[in-house]
């Protein structure tokens, strides 16, 4: 880790009218690092990046601090926001089709980005936009350009957004379930040209899935989400091989085989608990195996776990991993 | 996009046919047109004469085949009243009616579009709410009642403006007032809720992460969007643009083409209500054949569908 990381969330904290979507989220990323954030869908994994960038409804409270290269971005003024925004933290979302402007050409929307950040217009613009459109993979750029988003594919779309993402050079792109709206084999080659990029230009990533298997490719790290809150944070391979919170391991155990085709995870037992009557202790507990009474007495925090990892269970160390020793 | 015009073209047509063939049909029996024109106690013979000048004898069908025959020939028939004919008549009461009518577009667009946009814009807030009220008070009043209140209000009461007539612009501005405020209402109630369609989705918020400031992401994402459906609304309007002041001319005895439609209709005259029968489903269906025209210079997903070949 740098002095510094690129992009630091401390006790980030959102609400919906009262209810807590996010629960005091810290993490950090680091220049050119790839960190995967998974969780079952409706942990809070959006609204954590959604906040970060001020993009949430103004119904939405937010407290804690984001720091961008140790400069404060939550609640910073717009035009401070604006010029972060696709300038230094690039996000693409789900669904490419609708994230895309129905009335305007794909290349205008890249040209957009290009005049908003790098001050680029007419020829220029619109040459280095095809430059992107070749650097994303996306044939007969020039020509594709002028197409409209309903006249090209959920794929090659996606491949529009990051197109529009990569044209503020940012540090940090936050891809957000980028696949999940995807063919089988298209969701294959957008997280191969995510990673080759981010490689190529040194840029960081933020990967958020549902799909551990997802993460695991592509990321460094993982940070593991579960009712608002970091239950788990390992490098990729640790976590793979040996997950400590039940949950991880829960997730882990529903991943289908490698080379099967990629589904959401649903084989642990039980539901993500109800925001309006949240456990007492670990968020967790009620669906956990290796539930203690002391589980419910009061929220675990992260631990290390060992020189790279923390996990928040406080039976995280021993039980968990002797029974993940394969017989 | 020939093929698409042909085919709306012919839509038109068959369009304003039905309207012709219906008013023809509901005129024709609703009451004996002689009988309303001729004092009551006028003698039989004089009727009958009256009824064999005017064709009334022949049956329905002839009557209508002669009728559309004339159409074609350029023909819309004369006044039973006063024997000039319906297209004169008609056509030297369209500047009176555009008088009103036009103004009050302008404030129906000038006052509803941007109170919609900025109700949607402010969502919730008090100006919303402020702009809701109005809009569905502006929207429910039925138009003779709020001409009749704003002409004990101005006229009545405060004097500061005639109550009816047509001898200066400032009897004009009532009756715009009264037509604009319906209007201005719908409009609002209309384009804040394409406004608030538009908001949701999820291009707006990835306009926003791109770094697009707010106000441009509502100026060149938002507005262009909510245009496609508010453009249907004001297209109705231009198609009312004849007829949509029947009872506003009449609430305020105002010479246009609607209070000729009402007289000619409680006097069964029929050369002249089909006239501006006719007269109204061609603004109607050129204002369609503009909003469709406008739809796709607006929404480049129809204009695809449409060169792919519409039927
Ligand atoms: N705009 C919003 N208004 C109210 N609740 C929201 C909003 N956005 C997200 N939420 C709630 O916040 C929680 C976390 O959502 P999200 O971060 O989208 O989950 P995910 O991990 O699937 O990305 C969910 O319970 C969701 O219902
Ligand atoms: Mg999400």
């Amino acid at each position: 880790m740098r002095d510094v990381p690129l992009v630091s969330v401390r006790d980030l904290r959102v609400g919906f009218d009262g209810l807590p979507a996010v629960r005091g989220i810290s993490l950090d990323v680091g220049m050119g690092e790839a960190v995967g954030l998974v969780g079952e869908s409706g942990c809070g994994k959006s609204v954590t990046w959604l906040a970060a960038l001020g993009l949430l409804p103004k119904s939405a409270q937010v407290a804690g601090s984001v720091k961008l290269a140790g400069e404060e971005i939550l609640g910073a003024a717009p035009h401070v926001l604006d010029s972060v925004r696709g300038g230094r933290i690039a996000m693409i979302f789900q669904d490419p089709a609708s994230s895309l402007n129905p009335v305007h050409r794909v290349g205008a929307q890249v040209v957009e980005s290009l005049r908003l950040h790098r001050g680029m217009r007419g020829g220029a613009a619109r040459a280095e936009a095809k430059r992107l459109f070749d650097l994303v993979g996306i044939p007969d750029a020039a020509r594709r350009l002028d197409a409209y988003p309903h006249e090209l594919s959920g794929g090659q779309n996606q491949r529009v957004m990051i197109a529009i993402a990569l044209a503020g050079q940012p540090e940090l792109l936050v891809a957000d379930e980028p696949t999940t709206a995807l063919d089988v084999t298209i969701q294959a080659q957008i997280l191969e040209l995510l990673g080759a990029l981010r490689r190529d230009l040194g840029m960081a990533l933020v990967l958020i899935s549902h799909d551990l298997g997802v993460v695991a490719e592509t990321c460094d790290r993982v940070c593991v989400m579960y009712a608002g809150r970091i239950v788990e944070e390992a490098p990729a391979d640790a976590l793979f091989h040996a997950p400590s919170h039940p949950y991880a391991r829960g997730l882990l155990g529903a991943l289908p085989p490698i080379d099967g085709p990629r589904r959401p995870l649903a084989a642990i037992p039980g539901s993500v608990p109800d925001p309006n009557a949240m456990p007492p202790g670990c968020a967790f507990a009620p669906r956990c195996a290796h539930h203690i009474a002391a589980c419910d007495s009061a929220v675990p925090g992260l631990r290390p776990m060992g020189l790279d990892r923390r996990a928040a269970c406080i039976r995280a160390e021993a039980p968990v991993r002797a029974a993940l020793v394969p017989a | 996009m020939l093929r698409f015009l042909g085919f709306r073209l012919l839509r038109a047509i068959v369009t304003i046919v039905l309207v012709v063939t219906f008013a023809f049909v509901v005129l024709r029996l609703s009451g004996d047109p002689a009988l309303l024109i001729m004092s009551v106690d006028a003698p039989p013979e004089a009727i009958a004469a009256f009824r064999a000048a005017w064709g009334l004898d022949d049956p329905l069908w002839v009557q209508y085949i002669r009728y559309f025959n004339a159409i074609f020939h350029g023909d819309l028939g004369r006044s039973m009243r006063d024997g000039r004919d319906a297209i004169v008549l008609v056509t030297e009461r369209i500047p009176a009616t555009l008088a009103l009518t036009l103004p009050a577009l302008a404030i129906k667009i000038g006052i509803g579009v941007p109170a919609g946009v900025y109700a949607a814009l402010h969502r919730n807030s008090l100006a919303d709410r402020m702009v809701m009220v109005m809009a569905v008070a502006g929207f429910t009043i039925p138009s003779f009642v709020l001409g009749l209140i704003l002409v004990l209000v101005f006229a009545v009461q405060l004097g500061w403006l005639p109550s009816g007539g047509q001898e200066s612009w400032r009897h004009a501005i009532l009756p715009v007032i009264t037509l604009g405020v319906g209007g201005a209402a719908v409009l609002a109630r209309f384009t804040r809720s394409a406004m608030l369609e538009v908001l949701g989705q999820p291009f707006i918020r990835s306009a926003s992460a791109k770094g697009v400031p707010w106000a441009a992401v509502v100026r060149n994402h938002a507005l262009p969007n909510a245009a496609i459906p508010t453009v249907t609304i004001i297209g109705f309007m231009v198609g009312s643009l004849i007829a949509g002041a029947v009872v506003v001319e009449s609430v305020f005895s105002w010479p246009g083409v609607g209070r000729l439609l009402v007289v000619a209709v409680a006097n069964r005259d029929l050369a002249v209500v089909q006239c501006i029968l006719l007269l109204v489903a061609m603004t109607m269906v050129i204002a369609n054949l503009i909003v469709d025209l406008l739809y796709g210079a607006l929404d480049p997903r129809l204009r695809a569908t449409r060169t792919a070949g519409a039927h």
